[in-house]
């Protein structure tokens, strides 16, 4: 089984315009959003789901008033100034450790287990997908990701399929480390600006920290030729297989806009680069 | 006052506003950029620093000349970063949350505190702009704690404005927690609609005051400035797609300074803010 992971560092370089492409270029694979907190793939792929279930997250405290006595060992053990005066544990402070709930002399709290978001198995145009939607405010969005990539290997299994292709967050956090650890390789689609090489630079570390190969491609390299070809040089001195470079074309938003990926939507030279870059990351996963 | 720029999509021009609009204001403004996992303020600020520091969070360290192995650490952790197996102590740094559970529950007190890196924050100015970020250490997941360091810096008699990370989820909540205002920049495509509904509903829990600025105005289509009116949310500035303003981002230079005009504009925006707040 093979599972490429999709990133950026910086948000916004069009990681998932890119991996819509794929979806529409890959044959025999499963599709899976781990951009769980801003997921935007279903908006190309329009998924029928097919299958529905809870994320089950982590725990949050609740102060039982009626059983509290207001002895304040809850208010001074809490490292997360999440309990107010009046013994109300705030629901978004709340780390969810259960020091508060475990050191209770009467036993006034609870400790319920959350629902933090949903997670779906869908059939597209493209093929099966495996996405989900962390609840506003939530936590645990490393947890989801992994759970997401989980059901995405069954999935594949299941079909006899061989690629997974994996739609990553933007960040060097929680949920990017819970994308790409243990995947095949990852692509870093990042763009032609100080931020854009910054922020690859540090995502690129991250990726070599935990022994991932890393491939990238220069997407709208046009806009600042100059610094794509800083780009090419900083990939070819830190191990980074450079895999191509996509113009800059007004058409990607129209095809966003119509719900398609640009290899459906036309077939212009940002379609042409995409097709080549595929090929490419084909060969590499072969091998 | 505090000011946070967020967006829920990334790239939309978080970073572009908030700098032109701390450079735009009359002195008495700090920068804070708390997108510490891909912090880019400091590229178009470029702050001279003068202080910097190592922030570090609790993590267990176990004297096992005092443990007698009875487990309750391993009890008490929700995040199964510590864990007795046998005369054995096994801890994993890297997944405490620093809840401390474990030191107060250990009947023995041979737990102690060590510090986990979990990057470092750096502080200086950069004209009249006070400059404070932070850099979560490259294969750290938390990033919350170094956000809440950062937002320690917050100084009541400035104008603070905040540049949060991409996405909903805890950082952005961290970052948003105790602003006065929120911005949230967007750009007229499907993918900057979506997101930017998910970034007003995370807003919106917090109750924070909030307006919108499309970035990119021209390049999509209309349905961000639909659904802010059926919201009931002002659109605070629109900015057209520009070669000469992508250009100078690009080379980390300020839209201000190839575009002076836009001096006037920040300045208004931020006039439209205070009175939004009251």
């Amino acid at each position: 089984m093979k599972e490429l992971t999709i990133i950026s560092g910086k948000g916004g370089t069009g990681k998932t315009s890119v991996v819509a492409s794929f979806a529409a270029l890959a044959k025999n694979k499963v599709l899976a959003d781990a951009d769980v907190d801003a997921a935007d793939l279903h908006l190309i792929l329009a998924p029928e789901i097919r299958h529905e279930e809870d994320f089950m997250g982590g725990r949050t405290a609740r102060i039982n008033l009626e059983a509290c006595t207001e002895c304040g060992e809850c208010l001074e053990r809490c490292q997360f100034d999440a309990i107010s005066p009046d013994f109300v544990v705030n629901r978004i402070d709340c780390e969810g450790c259960g020091v508060c709930v475990h050191f209770c002399p009467v036993e006034a709290i609870d400790f319920a287990q959350n629902i933090c978001g949903k997670w779906y198995i869908s059939e597209t145009r493209l093929g099966p997908m495996v996405h989900a939607k962390l609840g506003i405010a939530e936590e645990n969005s490393g947890l989801l990701v992994s759970l997401v990539r989980n059901q995405a290997r069954v999935l594949a299994e299941d079909r006899g399929f061989d690629t997974i292709i994996v739609d990553g967050p933007p960040g060097i956090g929680c949920p990017v480390i819970a994308s790409i650890t243990g995947a095949s390789a990852v692509l870093v689609v990042t763009e032609p600006t100080l931020s854009g090489l910054h922020d690859l630079e540090r995502v690129g570390g991250l990726a070599a920290h935990f022994k991932i190969p890393t491939l990238a491609c220069v997407n709208k390299f046009d806009l600042n030729e100059e610094i794509s070809d800083q780009i090419a040089n900083f990939c070819a001195r830190n191990h980074i297989e450079l895999v191509g470079r996509i113009p800059y074309d007004t058409a990607v938003t129209y095809a966003m806009v119509a719900g398609k990926s640009i290899v459906e939507f036309s077939d212009g030279k940002v379609s042409g680069a995409i097709k080549e870059i595929w090929h490419r990351l084909e060969h590499f996963l072969k091998d | 006052m505090i000011i946070c720029i967020a967006s829920g999509k990334g790239g939309t021009g978080k970073t572009t506003i908030a700098t032109n609009l701390a450079v735009s204001l009359n002195g008495n403004v700090q920068l804070l950029d708390c997108d510490v996992e891909e912090p880019n303020a400091h590229l178009f600020m470029k702050p001279e620093i003068d202080h910097t520091e190592t922030v570090t969070t609790p993590v267990p360290e176990v004297d096992l000349g005092k443990c007698d192995f009875c487990g309750k650490c391993g009890e008490i952790c929700q995040f199964s970063a510590i864990t007795v197996i046998g005369e054995k102590v096994l801890t994993f740094p890297e997944l405490c949350h620093s809840c401390k559970g474990c030191m107060m529950v250990c009947p023995r007190e041979a737990i102690s505190e060590k510090g986990r890196a979990l990057g470092v924050l750096e502080r200086g100015t950069s004209g009249s702009v006070e400059f404070i970020h932070g850099r979560l250490r490259i294969g750290e997941a938390m990033s919350p704690p170094l956000i809440t360091r950062v937002k320690e810096h917050i100084d009541p008699k400035k104008t603070s404005i905040i540049d949060a990370p991409p996405g909903t989820s805890c950082p952005v909540i961290v970052a948003l927690k105790g602003s006065h205002f929120s911005i949230l920049v967007t750009e007229p495509t499907p993918f900057g609609l979506n997101d930017l509904k998910l970034a007003v509903g995370a807003v919106r829990t917090l109750e924070i005051p909030l307006g919108i600025i499309i970035n990119r105005c021209d390049v999509g289509d209309d349905r961000v400035a639909r659904y802010a009116e059926q919201e009931g949310i002002p659109i605070l500035m629109e900015i057209p797609d520009d070669r000469k303003i992508a250009e100078a981002y690009s080379r980390g230079i300020m839209v201000v300074d190839v575009k002076p005009e836009m001096r006037g504009r920040f300045r208004a925006l931020y006039e439209r803010i205070t009175e939004l707040v009251g």
